[in-house]
């Protein structure tokens, strides 16, 4: 991870969002992961869709474990605060930090290994309580930091560059991820960085848990022919199943679209979701229609972009627990050290 | 499988005809799940309520149903708390254990037993009473559900026959058991009554055994340790619990739920004004409270040593990103799952020294439900003062067994936040770098999200002042001295031990938590029967202050009394010690799973003093 600021592109005829932030208010440090690596694009993405949205850096938190991935949070908004956790275990100190503090906007980035290997519990528990948190994967089917070994999202069949062959089934997050009940679940492509951009604005506007696996090459060692998560066979089998378009409730765009060929979906802040249909059979509000569209494209060996599946309306994690408005970090000790007449309530008890 | 110790005959059996008042241990051995918790409650209450000091420690399986469990009640007017080594009065209802309850008792005592057990031939230097539990509670209920459940609250109503435990205190104790619960009360009433009858009518008192009342309990709460840490946790104004559930510490967590649902609603929206998770395992557990802790909230979990050991990698994450934690470990024997029920002191080097590289941290070590209390508070504000993991090693003893106190002391000192930056010291040291010493007390300023100060890139991969990756040679040395800086300041703002010294020091006692009661005990015997004066230091935390290493200084040597195995607390003193205190030091050890007593430190520092000499 860099220790020196990016210096930021020239921002033509001073561009500034809806908050008055220039983008460079949302850049990170200098990347230090390899040139190529599909991750900076992602990077990329996350930088365009924060400050496209307007969102203030400083009331977002960017975690993730550990990884190439991982490293990725010190290289975007960098008055954002980071916490680069150990691996496999962003998760926990997501719900931990998001929940003492529930005015925060959180972003966690994490890899297939971090996530889906050492990981996998705290994912599976993370989803299941729909924790509000956009939580992208990285996803290259190996581990880039410790020089290519296979990850558990590696495909069946797929190889190492020494000729390895990878012989055990892959874990399909974003299946999990319908099944365990995360409320927006999305697959894409580093290199799609149109139908990146739509899906992260999206994700940034729904409340709950956003899964999104997003296959992002490793240029160095998973990027060869056998390899099914190359730059080629990606571009080759990416059978994207709508084109997204994210309309922000501040727009107040009032966009026409064809119910019949075309879901809209509205955010709980009023933003929406178009997506217009490019697949047969895609309902992306329905769980079976969703897992079933994932499964069958598994088995063409292709794999489906877009969101997979939303559910708008779904309670949060924070609204379950029924907590004041206010961060729970923040409040004063008159509210949180009860009264004389408590301590001696409790006290009569015992005696 | 006996849970009594004995195997030492230490004096004759004493004449019939002496009394022995408000001097024994009575030990219920029943199977668990048949009710006899209220039926022991109610005895360790009645005599508390007579004004006789007590205690009361229940020896349970890791079982919900079926298996043997002993609940011992010790009567003390001298106020002796700890285990006693002998059992001087057997409750015998369970079949399974029964023959080695009984074969295990010193000469002298005397056991209530189950009529059909035929007992009485084991032994003839013990005095039996059979009573026909089955036949009594024919007359009590025809429900044989109920009939299982009522059938231990007989034995109390022998008992306050026999030792003259007045009734009425049983029917209070009980009242105070069963809540509004009329019918059940009606229904153990007949119970404790037709025992009692029993007893008037069919037993002639032979033991010495005698509760008569005193005036010692005044005032005083029975309360278990883990209840009196949850107090202190909510009075220490905890925001955020993570947690996972597991034998002895659940009950500590539990207890804060109830509290916090009551206690801690917003009047106003009634909202809670905490948030209490259950994670998926301990690693999450401390991962949650690591997050909320660095978000700003008050945050702890509590856990037992399994538990401990999936913490590890958390809490080096919590020491060298400095991030504040409360973790509260109830400690269970080990190793490995090890006996899940029993007590022990096992996981000191464990806790101080947790996760790889180098670590450590503060331990606080209550020894009474007070301290539970109290060391709550002490430890949010010593982990938000020191921005580091800070662990309450509790056990299982003093975490689920009721213990006496006074009404704890409603806090005088407002929650210490630690440093947290605002713009008037931002003003003051010109620039923010989370990790400078800029007071020398090796404490850097820390900002949290949203408190609108600048943010930093929390790490547990190496890093510089300015929270920026390195892995450069004095950037980690720089860090990892400054660290070290930080735990000598934890030297000065953790609780001091207590000292008490006999003359110039002669024989010394260290010792710390549960093991307290058991110095007392012993510091009496060795006084009164071997005439050996002892210095005392009970260790309240780690680090240790100057006052240990003093209190070693001036005894010509000095006992580290513990419950465990491979003398962990005397291996972290020997890390500080100079090769003349070092010379000093000797290790008194107890780990057998139950509490440690008087009589076992007494007879093993009187062998080792002879060996000595």
């Amino acid at each position: 991870m860099s220790t020196t600021p990016a210096q930021p592109p020239a921002a033509p005829g001073k561009k500034i969002n809806r908050i008055g932030l220039e983008p460079v208010a949302y850049r990170g440090g200098k990347t230090t992961l390899c040139a190529g690596c599909g991750h900076n694009a992602i990077t990329e993405r996350i930088i365009d869709s924060f400050f496209e949205l307007g969102i203030d850096p400083t009331q977002v938190i960017k975690l993730s474990g550990i990884g190439c991935s991982s490293k990725a949070p010190a290289y975007f908004l960098n008055d954002a605060h980071g916490f680069n956790a150990v691996h496999g275990r962003m998760p926990s100190i997501s719900t931990g930090a998001v929940i003492a503090n529930r005015k925060t906007i959180a972003i966690g980035i994490s890899g297939d290994g971090d996530t889906g290997a050492i990981g996998i519990g705290q994912f599976v528990h993370l989803m299941r309580r729909n924790l509000p948190i956009v939580y992208v994967i990285e996803d290259n089917g190996c581990y880039g930091l410790t020089k290519g070994q296979f990850s558990p999202t590696a495909d069946l069949g797929s190889t190492l560059k020494s000729g390895v062959v990878n012989d055990l089934p892959p874990i399909d997050t974003c299946a999990l991820a319908i099944e365990l009940g995360a409320s927006f679940v999305a697959r894409s492509f580093s290199g799609d960085p149109k139908q990146l951009k739509a899906i992260l604005k999206a994700a940034l506007s729904h409340r709950g848990t956003c899964m999104l696996d997003v296959i992002s090459p490793c240029v160095t060692f998973n990027d060869h022919e056998g390899s099914t998560k190359s730059y080629s066979y990606v571009k080759d089998h990416e059978e994207p199943l709508s084109d997204v378009s994210f309309v922000p409730y501040f727009e107040g765009i009032d966009v026409e679209y064809n119910p019949g060929t075309t879901t809209a979906v509205t955010l709980h802040n009023g933003s929406k979701i178009l997506l217009s249909k490019l697949a047969e059979d895609y309902h992306p509000t329905d769980k079976m229609s969703a897992l079933r569209l994932l499964h069958e494209t598994t088995a063409r060996g292709e794999y489906a972009t877009g969101i997979i599946y939303i559910e708008p309306d779904k309670q949060d994690f924070i609204d379950l627990l029924g907590i004041v408005d206010e961060p729970l970090a923040s409040l004063p000790e008159s509210r949180t050290r009860p009264g004389k007449a408590v301590l001696n309530e409790i006290m009569e008890s015992f005696r | 499988m006996s849970v009594t110790d004995v195997a030492v005959q230490e004096s004759l059996p004493q004449p019939r005809a002496r009394r022995i008042v408000n001097d024994f241990a009575i030990q219920a051995a029943t199977v668990n799940g048949s009710g006899s918790q209220t039926a022991n409650m109610v005895l360790l209450r009645s005599i508390f309520q007579m004004g006789v000091p007590v205690s009361g420690k229940n020896m349970f399986p890791s079982n919900i149903a079926g298996l043997p469990t002993w609940y011992t009640i010790r009567a003390s007017a001298k106020g002796y708390i700890s285990r006693k080594k002998e059992v001087d009065f057997l409750v015998a209802m369970n079949p399974e254990t029964a023959k080695e309850d009984v074969l295990t008792l010193p000469a002298g005592a005397a056991v209530v037993y189950d009529e059909p057990l035929k007992l009485h031939d084991l032994r003839g230097d013990v005095v039996f009473y059979p009573v026909p539990f089955d036949k009594i509670v024919g007359t009590i209920t025809h429900d044989a559900k109920l009939r299982r459940l009522v059938r231990n609250m007989i034995y109390d109503g022998v008992l306050s026959r026999l030792l003259s435990i007045d009734m009425g205190q049983m029917e209070k104790a009980l009242r105070k058991q069963m809540g509004k619960k009329e019918k059940a009360i009606a229904l153990n009433m007949g119970a404790l009554k037709a025992g009692y009858d029993y007893a008037e009518a069919d037993l002639t008192k032979q033991d010495p055994f005698v509760v008569e009342p005193m005036n010692k309990t005044e005032g005083l709460i029975l309360i278990e340790g883990n209840a009196a840490a949850a107090i202190g946790c909510m009075m220490a104004g905890v925001t955020f619990v993570g947690w996972y559930p597991i034998t002895p510490s659940s009950s500590l967590c539990e207890s804060l739920i109830d509290y916090l649902k009551k206690y801690r609603k917003d009047p106003e929206t009634g909202k809670a004004t905490y948030a209490v998770i259950q994670a998926e395992d301990e690693i999450a557990a401390l991962g949650m409270v690591i997050g909320a802790g660095w978000m700003g909230a008050r945050a702890m979990t509590s856990t037992a040593g399994p538990g401990i050991s999936l913490m590890a990698e958390f809490t080096g994450l919590g020491y060298y990103a400095e991030v504040p934690a409360v973790i509260f470990d109830v400690q269970r024997v080990g190793p490995s799952t090890g006996l899940p029920t029993r007590t022990g002191q096992q996981d000191v080097l464990a806790t101080a020294m947790l996760s790889h590289g180098d670590t450590k941290h503060p331990l606080l070590l209550p020894a009474s439900v007070a301290e539970c209390y109290t060391m709550a508070m002490d430890a949010f504000d010593l982990a938000e003062r020191l921005q580091t993991p800070v662990f309450v090693l509790s056990d299982l003893d003093l975490g689920m067994n009721n213990w006496m106190a006074k009404p704890f002391e409603y806090p005088t000192k407002p929650h210490d936040r630690g440093k947290r930056l605002d713009a008037e010291t931002l003003k003051r040291i010109g620039e923010f770098a989370r990790y400078r010493d800029v007071d020398g007390d090796g404490i850097p300023y820390r900002t949290v999200p949203g408190d609108g100060m600048p943010a930093y890139f929390t790490r547990g991969s190496g890093h510089n002042e300015l929270a920026q990756y390195s892995e450069r040679a004095d950037d980690y040395a720089n860090n990892l001295d400054r660290l070290a800086r930080k735990f000598e300041t934890a030297r000065t703002l953790v609780p001091k031990p207590e000292v008490e010294m006999a003359g110039k020091g002669g024989i010394g006692l260290i010792a710390y938590g549960t093991t307290h009661w058991a110095i007392v005990e012993s510091r009496d015997q060795l006084k009164n029967e071997a005439q050996i004066e002892t210095s005392y230091l009970r260790l309240r935390a780690y680090p240790f202050t100057p006052e240990v290493a003093q209190f070693i200084d001036r005894c010509d040597r000095v006992y580290v009394i513990e419950q465990n195995r491979d003398a962990q607390m005397l291996s972290l003193l020997r890390m500080e010690c100079t090769p003349a205190q070092f010379a000093k030091l000797r290790s008194i050890r107890h780990y057998i799973g139950l509490p440690i007593d008087g009589r076992s430190v007494t007879m093993e520092l009187l062998n080792q003093e002879r060996a000595e000499a």
